[in-house]
């Protein structure tokens, strides 16, 4: 086994429930080697929701809470509230996150809590057969589009930015080594960050939408469609290209709001042993 | 006697009082009448004990934050009325699967739907027992006062830290708008359950694994025990596809609680224990029938008033007992007749008609109300 599994796998959990080809082990993969470079394992807890996607983490021999379909988000902040040292991280896919739980993820953002949400894109719900998902390009013939998709993609790295996200990165399968190191950069980040990580479903995305179940074939178009592109000026043309521009976007410094919780509760504290209470 | 202090306080902040004092920490909620009191209260006080009262996006998110946090190690709760209750049933369910201890307060208002936001009623008795998928079991309590807020909110996370379940209050809105006479007790003269955590080294421990009385312990995250946790039917060791012990397990969630219902089942009566006729209330409605068993002594008849306290799961044989040589049976509810079925059920004697007297849309009954129904339907 790979050392990294050896360390952080639950070997009583294996196999995985991912399809040949899937792109979902080379997120965990690359997720533990960040926090094997990091060596924050046991500040590590992670929430998901449901989808493929959302079995990732559950593989790693760390604190995981596994809720409900679209809500990972929200039991993250239940996690992070009770203890504001703990390294939360969300995996959820691009049904989970921008459809059902699509909310949640605008008032993390706009919060700028603590946490990371990794959102695993195959531009599909796959975990029920091929459905269309917010992420499916137009015009797409899935499982309910079959007369083809008439609705416009939702672009989750621009909703994060807009709802106030202070770090958001998008990258694929097929750039190990930069997701490895924007891992690394989130869970540093003190604050809400988005990562967008296009993936491979060559059982659904690859046989409906683009043509083929090979799994080199879906990992091939990942290389061919990514393009590093970081300023958003030129994301249009990427776009109007069919190509999915990646790269990391934006990391700013916000007010985090655990911190701010504690100086709220410290100063009402003090007014209130002085007699008011504001 | 207790010590403690006596404070005119509304339900609703009767339930703040008593969950602080319980050592709730964290609370997430969504305003709306007529819990919204809750909510506010919360957000004053809790910033004063360190904790943290977020007002969330939705129920949903309230709901399944507090499971998060139940997780995280804290004592947490939620509070909401039947629009909001509506939208929590998938995260009840939840709380049920990861058997995360919390309190949900259901101040119910009229419904269907949005209903009538300022009314009181108890259209909600089902579906707080219901409402989610699935086999499940789950303990529901039901105040008539402001004073019951306050206790019932104690006994409340004392249970759900028991039985690691969600615990709800069933109120409504008349008991969480009234204002009136509360005792709180010092904390020192109340006893607060805490939820057990392994002590174990992590390799010797399994997550789902009961003890004796059906819970299993429950490390809090960060700990050291590196807990998997899902809302799948899981094994013991907290992975899926193991049909054979996801079946025990959700037989043991239920059972965890109803071989263990004499531990919390609750039913009260009022007024003379041996008349034959006898009103059967749960929540508010307790109120009016007291006064009506009073007028009715006045007037030389004699009746007995039963209180379902806990009315989930249903106490059968406390009930029985309580209406044990009963000729006439009442059910007063503010609802179509929900209660009712269960007396129905409970009481299966062929000369006793378990009669409903129901008042809907908003209305509460009125004590005289009582005595006119048991001289007009005679
Ligand atoms: C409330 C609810 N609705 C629907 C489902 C069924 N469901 C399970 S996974 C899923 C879609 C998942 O898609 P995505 O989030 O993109 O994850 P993926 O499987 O593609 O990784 C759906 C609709 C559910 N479990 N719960
Ligand atoms: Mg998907």
């Amino acid at each position: 086994m790979n050392p990294l599994g050896e360390k952080y796998l639950r070997k009583d959990f294996l196999p995985f429930l991912f399809c040949p080809g899937c792109g979902d082990g080379m997120i965990v993969q690359a997720f533990l080697q960040a926090v094997d470079d990091l060596g924050c394992v046991d500040d590590l807890a992670l929430t998901a929701g449901i989808g493929c996607s959302a079995w990732i983490g559950v593989y790693m021999h760390v604190d995981i809470l596994k809720v409900l379909h679209g809500r990972a988000i929200p039991a993250a902040i239940g996690i992070k509230a009770t203890n504001p040292s703990r390294k939360v991280v969300t995996f959820t896919g691009d049904g989970d996150c921008l459809a059902i739980g699509g909310n949640h993820l605008l008032h993390a953002a706009r919060r700028n809590i603590d946490m990371t949400v990794v959102m695993v894109n195959n531009q599909i719900y796959a975990m029920t057969g091929g459905q269309v998902a917010p992420s499916t390009a137009v015009g797409s013939k899935t499982q309910t589009t079959p007369y083809g998709n008439l609705e416009r993609q939702l672009n989750g790295c621009k909703v994060a930015i807009a709802a106030g996200a202070t770090m958001v990165s998008r990258w694929s399968t097929a750039h190990p080594k930069q997701l490895i190191k924007t891992f690394k950069k989130a869970l540093n980040h003190k604050g809400f960050s988005f990562i967008e990580i296009m993936s491979q479903c060559p059982v659904q995305t690859g046989r409906y939408l683009l043509g083929s179940g090979s799994p080199q074939f879906n990992f091939q178009w990942l290389k061919d469609h990514c393009m590093k592109e970081e300023d958003p000026s030129k994301w249009a043309e990427i776009e109007a290209q069919g190509n999915i521009p990646v790269g990391d976007f934006l990391q700013v410094e916000q007010p985090e709001f655990m911190a701010e919780v504690a100086r709220m509760n410290q100063r009402v504290k003090e007014a209130q042993a002085k007699g008011g209470d504001r | 006697m207790k010590k403690g202090r006596i404070k005119v306080m509304l339900g609703n902040e009767a339930c703040v009082e008593a969950a602080l004092l319980a050592g709730c920490r964290f609370y997430g909620g969504y305003p709306i009448t007529p819990a919204t009191e809750i909510l506010e209260i919360m957000s004053r006080r809790l910033p004063l004990v360190d904790g943290l009262c977020l007002q969330m996006e939705d129920e949903i998110a309230a709901l399944v934050a507090v499971v998060g946090a139940s997780w995280g190690g804290t004592k947490a709760m939620t509070a909401t009325s039947g629009p909001g209750f509506c939208l929590m049933q998938e995260a009840i369910g939840l709380a049920v699967a990861v058997e995360a201890p919390c309190v949900i307060v259901n101040v119910q208002r009229g419904g269907p739907a949005s209903g009538q936001s300022t009314s009181t009623a108890q259209g909600d008795f089902y579906q707080a027992r219901y409402g989610s998928n699935g086999d499940y079991s789950l303990i529901v309590l039901c105040p008539s006062t402001a004073q019951e807020m306050f206790d019932h909110t104690i006994k409340a996370f004392n249970l759900s830290e028991r039985f690691r379940i969600p615990v709800i209050i069933l109120s409504d809105e008349v008991v969480g708008h009234i204002r009136e006479k509360v005792f709180i007790p010092d904390a020192d003269q109340l006893t607060f359950v805490e939820r057990k955590v392994p002590t174990v080294p992590m390799e010797e421990f399994v997550i789902f694994k009961p003890e004796e009385n059906g819970v299993p312990l429950m490390p809090t995250f960060n700990t050291g025990y590196k807990s998997p946790v899902i809302s799948q039917a899981k094994s013991l060791n907290g992975n899926r596809g193991n049909a054979k012990e996801a079946v025990e397990n959700i037989r043991r969630i239920v059972s965890k609680i109803e071989d263990h219902m004499d531990e919390f089942a609750e039913v009260q009566v009022y007024g003379d224990e041996k008349a034959e006729t006898a009103f059967v209330t749960f929540g508010s409605v307790c109120r009016a029938a007291r006064s009506a068993v009073d007028m009715g002594k006045e007037k030389g008849l004699a009746i007995r008033s039963v209180e379902v306290k806990t009315v989930w799961p249903f106490p059968d044989h406390l009930v029985r007992r309580a209406l044990a040589g009963a000729k006439r049976i009442v059910v007063a509810e503010m609802n179509l007749g929900m209660l009712q079925r269960e007396i129905e059920r409970v009481i299966r004697q062929p000369e006793i008609k378990i009669e409903l007297f129901s008042k809907i849309g908003g209305i509460y009954p009125q004590p005289q109300e009582f005595l006119r129904f048991l001289e007009e339907k005679r």
